[in-house]
């Protein structure tokens, strides 16, 4: 299949373009950026005039949830709802059943995302076996498997001195280590933030301490093991700013942050509204803000959609009993533009968050248009808005706090690996 | 998103109490109109006939997830003085246990056409949940959830307070103890506040202070005279047990010690200062003998008072039920 994109706004933040440019892509690569080749006549033409023709989006962490949790969601709803999201890439989190601690899980998850063909799942291995937390698992196996990084998802490891050796044992192999900053003990049975909302509520509070605490911590074990370090889904001011000054001191560090936590805050908890159930739990206006500088300052190099689908029972309990967790695939890009309209971002930073922000923290080939690379493109008119409606999610979890948002930037078409998966329609 | 603020699901269309879940967003005047309703109906017991036909052919269903039994019994004794028939439903050795869901138990128990449900649950929020998700045919009165709110005990102790002092303005109130873990605390806080007290004060060591209590609209002390000195109302807190060791506190013998209510300490207040306890109460640790038994002490009132407001509460959240039957009560 040939594809040519044409009259559209081409940014590409990889390569700095921001232009009024032609794509052209045979079979699953690009093979022209501007003008098409000589001789080559394409198979379909879409005229993007009005149009943004951006990168795919590389969405760090996502849970999938097959193998073992199929009532949230499959491989097939999810990768579904990711091209509906115009993300093409997706980063799927360790913590299936089984979780994906060997070889065998890996490539059950590949084998069936590539049949379904509608996004390319990497998998996230796990840190350590079972993710108990206490043994290491098979990170050589898991690289070869095709891992592009290693995590304990949001179990805790059993200690310090484990938490060090699988830093320096993933280092061995050059795999990064995906690290969810959270002191255990400071979190307790914490499902909120410790702060004017849930003291008035009587919900059992996190602390912003318990992240900043285990930063400190997993900074002194970057900088003594030298592995590559990256924190997911940041939700404090104090953890944005330590970050911020162990890259100045020269740590090869990186973080990410969901992009629900660059719009909602504790009040938003207000009424034991279960689709704020998150972990971590939404901070305060100030952590807000400072969290949106750091993702302006690129700091934060990753917007992630930390989705987390659940089935309606898991919402449908009193607040402290409810899953934490947001359905985000289909809600990333609407809320990385709404940065751009709030200017918070210019739309090619916006857009580097969730494409080569993402893809150069893994070192990935993704995210970006040049010639050669896979044909993965999203494209949206910015001019056009679209509210979003829970109840026609194509995602098996509905739990979304934006049920009825309007957003900016509707999503004309998706093109993964050269085939369009996801054309806009007046019925969708 | 789909819930809301309880103060906004409990008041009707017409903004009347529909359900009673917390203190949180509702008026003075709601606040006072149950204490006059409870007025009228405290010389009740002390009747040859107890009964009132305000509430007969009524079902009222006690749903406790969390066992009580002074809480449910007053509970079951206002419904009865109101002419209802209760049943009363011990969740936490019930359903729930075999795995069934609060929602699923909610469908059942709906099905048995009850008006009204009385909940104690041990999660911040239940009660908002069960009022979210029940028939609009159904109120709710909150029992107690988690750390979150008890706005029954809170408004029997503001019928205790205004018993004793009248008017609510002038009066420096004390909340002594573990506020962190008390929904008792918090709905007492909200209520004195909006009744318009001088000033709410809170006292106890940080450990059993929330952070950010401030935003409460309290005054913080962790000394106990200082905290108590020239107050009308002194309200001693429950210590729970199983709070007592471990990292809140070193142990029972130190908490006594610098937060213990005895006689000499009590000097510090006011002459004519009452003192509280939700209870039960741990004699030797929240409060000396002498002062739980002494002349200031009207930790027994509490308890009376609370089938009084118990009932003003229940038949005022039934006649906004007939609101919505169209004005048959």
């Amino acid at each position: 299949m040939s594809i040519s994109i044409i009259n559209g706004r081409l940014i590409d933040p990889a390569h700095g373009i921001d232009d009024t440019l032609d794509l052209h892509i045979d079979g699953e690569t690009i093979v022209a950026v501007g003008d098409a080749p000589a001789e080559f006549a394409a198979e379909e033409v879409i005229d993007a005039r009005g149009c943004v023709v951006a990168p795919g989006l590389v969405d760090m962490a996502a849970g999938l949830r097959e193998p073992g949790y199929e009532h949230k969601g499959t491989l097939a709803s999810e990768t579904l709802a990711a091209a509906r999201g115009g993300i093409t890439t997706v980063l799927c989190s360790p913590d299936t059943k089984p979780v994906i601690d060997n070889s065998a899980v890996v490539e059950l998850v590949h084998r069936i995302a590539r049949k379904l063909g509608q996004a390319r799942v990497l998998a996230t291995g796990a840190l350590t076996q079972g993710l108990k937390g206490e043994m290491l698992a098979e990170m050589a196996a898991l690289k070869q498997a095709g891992c592009v990084a290693v995590s304990n998802a949001h179990f805790p490891l059993a200690s310090t001195l484990v938490e060090r050796r699988a830093l320096e044992y993933a280092a061995t192999f050059g795999l990064p280590v995906f690290l969810r900053p959270e002191d255990r003990h400071l979190r307790a049975d914490g499902c909120a933030h410790e702060g004017v909302v849930s003291a008035r509520l009587g919900l059992p509070a996190i602390p912003s301490a318990a992240e900043s605490v285990a930063v400190a911590r997993d900074l002194a074990l970057a900088e003594h093991t030298q592995a590559q370090v990256h924190f997911r889904t940041l939700s404090t001011q104090t953890a944005a700013r330590m970050i911020s000054e162990a890259q100045a001191a020269g740590l090869a560090v990186t973080a990410d942050v969901a992009a629900h936590q660059l719009h909602l805050t504790e009040m938003d908890v207000d009424g034991f509204v279960a689709e704020c159930n998150v972990s971590p739990p939404l901070r305060t206006l100030a952590d807000r803000d400072a969290l949106r500088r750091a993702v302006a300052d690129g700091t934060i190099s990753a917007i992630c959609s930390d989705h987390k689908p659940h089935e309606p029972d898991a919402k449908q309990r009193p607040f402290p009993e409810t899953e934490p967790g947001i359905s985000g695939l289909e809600s990333l890009l609407g809320l990385v533009l709404r940065l751009v309209e709030e200017k918070v971002l210019d739309l090619p930073t916006a857009l580097a968050r969730v494409t080569c922000g993402p893809a150069d923290i893994l070192g990935l080939p993704y995210g970006r248009l040049g010639v050669g690379t896979p044909a993965d493109v999203c494209i949206f008119d910015m001019d056009r808005r679209w509210t979003l409606s829970a109840a026609t999610m194509v995602s098996e979890g509905r739990n979304t706090p934006f049920d009825g948002w309007d957003f900016a930037g509707v999503i004309t078409h998706t093109i993964f690996n050269g085939h369009v998966v996801y054309r806009a329609t007046d019925s969708n | 998103m789909s819930s809301q603020p309880s103060h906004k699901l409990q008041l009707n269309e017409h903004g009347r109490l529909r359900h009673f879940l917390t203190i949180d967003g509702l008026s003075r005047d709601l606040l006072v109109q149950i204490l006059d309703t409870a007025e009228s109906f405290a010389a009740l017991p002390g009747r040859p006939v107890k009964k009132v036909p305000l509430l007969r052919g009524r079902i009222i269903t006690n749903l406790f997830f969390e066992n009580s039994t002074r809480t449910r019994t007053t509970f079951e004794l206002a419904a009865k003085l109101l002419s209802a028939d209760v049943i009363n439903f011990n969740i936490s050795t019930s359903a729930t246990s075999k795995g069934e869901t609060l929602l699923d138990t909610l469908r059942n128990i709906e099905a048995m056409h009850s008006d009204m449900f009385v909940v104690r649950h041990a999660q911040s929020g239940a009660a908002h949940f069960i009022a979210e998700h029940c028939s609009p045919r159904v109120s709710v009165i909150n029992a107690g959830d988690g750390r979150h709110s008890h706005p029954t005990q809170a408004m029997l102790d503001m019928f205790t307070i205004r018993k004793h002092k009248g008017d609510f303005t002038p009066l420096r109130v004390a909340i002594v103890g573990d506020v962190l873990h008390s929904r008792v605390a918090r709905s007492q806080i909200l209520a004195l506040n909006t009744l318009g007290v001088s000033e709410v004060r809170i006292v106890g060591p940080r450990t059993l202070l929330p952070t950010e209590a401030r935003a409460l609209g309290v005054h913080v002390f962790h000394d106990l005279e200082e905290g108590i000195k020239d107050v009308d109302v002194v309200i001693m807190l429950r210590l729970q047990n199983e709070r007592m060791d471990g990292a809140l506190l070193p142990n029972e013998h130190e908490y006594f010690r610098l937060y213990g209510l005895t006689d000499e300490r009590l000097e510090a207040a006011k002459p004519d200062a009452i003192v509280m306890h939700p209870g039960p109460m741990n004699r030797g640790i929240e409060m000396d003998s002498e002062v739980a038994d002494g002349p200031r002490s009207v930790v027994l009132q509490q308890v009376s008072y609370g089938i009084a407001v118990r009932m003003a509460v229940m038949s005022m959240a039934m006649q906004s039920q007939a609101d919505l039957a169209g004005g048959e009560a």
